[in-house]
C-alpha cells in the first residue's frame, strides 16, 4: 500500500487532501490509489444536494454539517462550481458558508471545479467520495448547482438527492422539470419565511403529483386498470414518496426536521433493499463510464499516431472516405484483438 | 500509456484575516487569477487564522494569498504559518501577504517564510507571473 494512502487510513488531513488533488488532477498514478480505497469504503451515508443558484445550499450545507458534528459524527463536503470554460479560471465560493464549522478539522470541505471538457468530473467526484468515505467520514455531503446533465451525473452518485428550492414566482419550480424533478429524493422549500414559500410548496406538491401520477402511465402496459395492480407492483421499485420540508437554513430553522425525513430515506432503503439495488447500478455505471474513458483515450492515442484526427477529417471532406469508415478503421484492429483472445 | 490527460491546475486561496473589512483588493485579485486560469477560493471577510489553516489544508492550494489591511500581520500571519506547519502543509504552500506592510515588518514576514509581500501599487500581471513561476511543485 501506498504511504500516501497509509497516511489517509491513519486520518491525516493533508494526506486526504492531497489524495483528492491527485484524483482531481489526474496524476499519474491516481487509478493505484482509488484502486487501494475502493476496500476501505461503502460506510459512509453520501447526500447530495443540489439546486438554483441563490437557494441556500451553502447555507443548508453548513448547518447539517453543524448538526452533525453536535450529534458527534464526523463530515466531508464536497462543493463543485462551475469554471470558466474559455481559461479555465473558476471562483469557488461555496465555502464563505462554512460559518459554523470555524476550525473544526472534521468538517471536511473541499471546493472542485468542473474542469475542462472532458466530462470527467461525475468520476472524479466519485473518486472523492470514495477518498473522504475511507477517511472514515461518517457523512458525506455533495453540493452542485443545479444546471445541466453533468450536474444531475454527479448528483445521482449519492444515495440521497436533496433538491432546494427557494420561494419566489414559480418559474424555479418550472427551472426543475429539466431533469431535477425526477431524481430528488427530499425537496427543500429554503427561505421559507420569504413570502411565496406556501405557494412554492403547493407549486411544487402538484409538479411532484404529477411525477407520481405519470409513472403508471409510462410503465404503461396495463392498459386502463393500473390503478390497483401496477401501481402496486411500482411501488416496490420506486417506493419512496419524495418529500417536501420547509427550512430557514441561515437561522437553522427545520433542519432538524430535513434530519428526520433524511434518516426515514435511509430507513426506506434498508428496508426495501433499495440500497443494494442503488449500489449495484452505481458501480455498474462506474465501471461503463470508466471502460468508455479508458477505451476513448487509447483510440485517441491511436488516432494521433496515425497522424492526427485533422488528415482524417480533409480526406472525409474531400469525399475519399467518410466518417464511419475512418471509425471502422481506426477501431478495427482494437476488434480484433479482443475477437482473438475470445477464441483463445 | 502514454498521455495521460493530466490537468495541472493552480489552485489559490484568497483570504482575509482579522478585522479588516477592506476587500475591494481580494475581489479584484481574485477576478485577475480566476481570468488567468487559476481556481481561486475566496474566504470571505473577517477570518480567524485557524480557518485560513483548516482552508488550505483542505483545498489544497497551491498559493495562499492573504490580504492584511489592519495592520495585525505581524500577530496574525505567524499564527497562520504555524498552524500550516502543524498539519504538514507549511512546506509545500506558496505563501504571499498583500497589504500595507512596513519595510521592517516585511523582513521579518520574509523571515517566517512567506514568499513575498506585494504592497500597494504591484501589477496584477506581476502577481500572476509570480505566482505561474513559483507555485511549488509537488510530488
Amino acid at each position: 500500500m501506498s504511504e500516501l494512502i497509509q497516511a489517509l487510513l491513519d486520518g491525516e488531513h493533508r494526506a486526504l487532501a492531497r489524495v483528492i488533488t491527485k484524483i482531481e488532477n489526474r496524476e499519474p498514478g491516481y487509478r493505484d490509489l482509488v484502486k487501494q480505497l475502493h476496500e476501505h469504503t461503502g460506510n459512509a451515508d453520501v447526500i447530495g444536494l443540489t439546486g438554483s443558484p441563490g437557494s441556500g445550499k451553502s447555507t443548508l450545507v453548513d448547518k447539517l454539517a453543524a448538526t452533525y458534528r453536535d450529534q458527534g459524527l464526523t463530515v466531508g463536503v464536497i462543493a463543485i462550481d462551475p469554471s470558466s470554460p474559455f481559461t479555465g479560471g473558476a471562483v469557488l465560493g461555496d465555502r464563505i458558508r462554512m460559518a459554523s464549522n470555524i476550525g473544526d478539522m472534521d468538517v471536511f470541505f473541499r471546493s472542485m471545479s468542473a474542469r475542462g471538457t472532458l466530462g470527467g468530473l461525475s468520476t472524479a467526484t466519485t473518486d472523492a467520495v470514495k477518498a473522504l468515505d475511507a477517511f472514515g467520514k461518517d457523512k458525506i455531503l455533495i453540493e452542485t448547482v443545479g444546471a445541466g446533465q453533468n450536474e444531475i451525473d454527479i448528483v445521482k452518485t449519492a444515495e440521497t438527492v436533496l433538491v432546494l428550492v427557494p420561494p419566489g414566482s414559480g418559474d424555479d419550480v418550472q427551472m426543475l422539470k429539466a431533469g431535477i424533478l425526477e431524481i430528488g429524493d427530499i425537496f427543500v422549500v429554503n427561505k421559507a419565511d420569504l413570502e411565496g414559500s406556501d405557494r412554492t410548496v403547493q407549486e411544487l406538491r402538484e409538479m411532484l403529483d404529477y411525477r407520481d401520477g405519470r409513472v403508471p402511465g409510462t410503465v404503461g402496459h396495463h392498459g386502463a386498470t393500473e390503478m390497483d395492480v401496477s401501481v402496486e407492483g411500482e411501488i416496490d421499485r420506486a417506493g419512496w414518496e419524495p418529500e417536501i420540508v420547509e427550512t430557514v437554513a441561515e437561522r437553522g430553522e427545520g433542519v432538524d426536521e430535513l434530519l428526520d425525513t433524511l434518516a426515514d430515506h435511509r430507513a426506506y432503503l434498508d428496508e426495501s433493499g433499495e440500497r443494494e439495488v442503488q449500489s449495484r447500478q452505481r458501480y455498474a455505471e462506474e465501471i461503463r463510464t470508466l471502460i468508455r474513458e479508458d477505451v476513448n483515450e487509447l483510440l485517441t492515442e491511436e488516432l494521433e499516431s496515425r497522424g492526427g484526427l485533422d488528415q482524417f477529417v480533409q480526406r472525409v471532406l474531400d469525399r475519399e472516405t467518410d466518417p464511419y469508415s475512418v471509425s471502422d478503421e481506426i477501431v478495427e484492429p482494437l476488434a480484433e484483438c479482443l475477437r482473438d483472445s475470445d477464441g483463445d | 500509456m502514454g498521455v495521460d490527460q493530466e490537468q495541472r491546475q493552480i489552485r489559490c486561496l484568497v483570504a482575509k484575516v482579522g478585522l479588516d473589512g477592506h476587500d475591494r483588493g481580494a475581489h479584484v485579485i481574485s477576478r485577475a487569477f480566476r481570468d488567468a486560469g487559476f481556481e481561486v477560493i475566496y474566504s470571505g471577510l473577517h477570518r480567524a487564522p485557524e480557518e485560513i489553516v483548516q482552508a488550505t489544508v483542505q483545498e489544497d492550494v497551491d498559493v495562499l494569498g492573504i490580504s492584511i489591511l489592519s495592520g495585525a500581520h505581524d500577530t496574525l500571519v505567524p499564527e497562520i504559518i504555524e498552524g500550516l506547519e502543524e498539519y504538514g502543509a507549511f512546506e509545500d504552500t506558496l505563501v504571499l501577504v498583500g497589504g500595507i506592510i512596513p519595510d521592517e515588518d516585511e523582513t521579518e514576514l520574509l523571515e517566517l517564510g512567506v514568499a513575498r509581500v506585494f504592497g500597494p501599487g504591484a501589477s496584477m500581471d506581476e502577481m500572476i507571473e509570480y505566482v505561474r513561476e513559483n507555485a511549488p511543485e509537488r510530488e
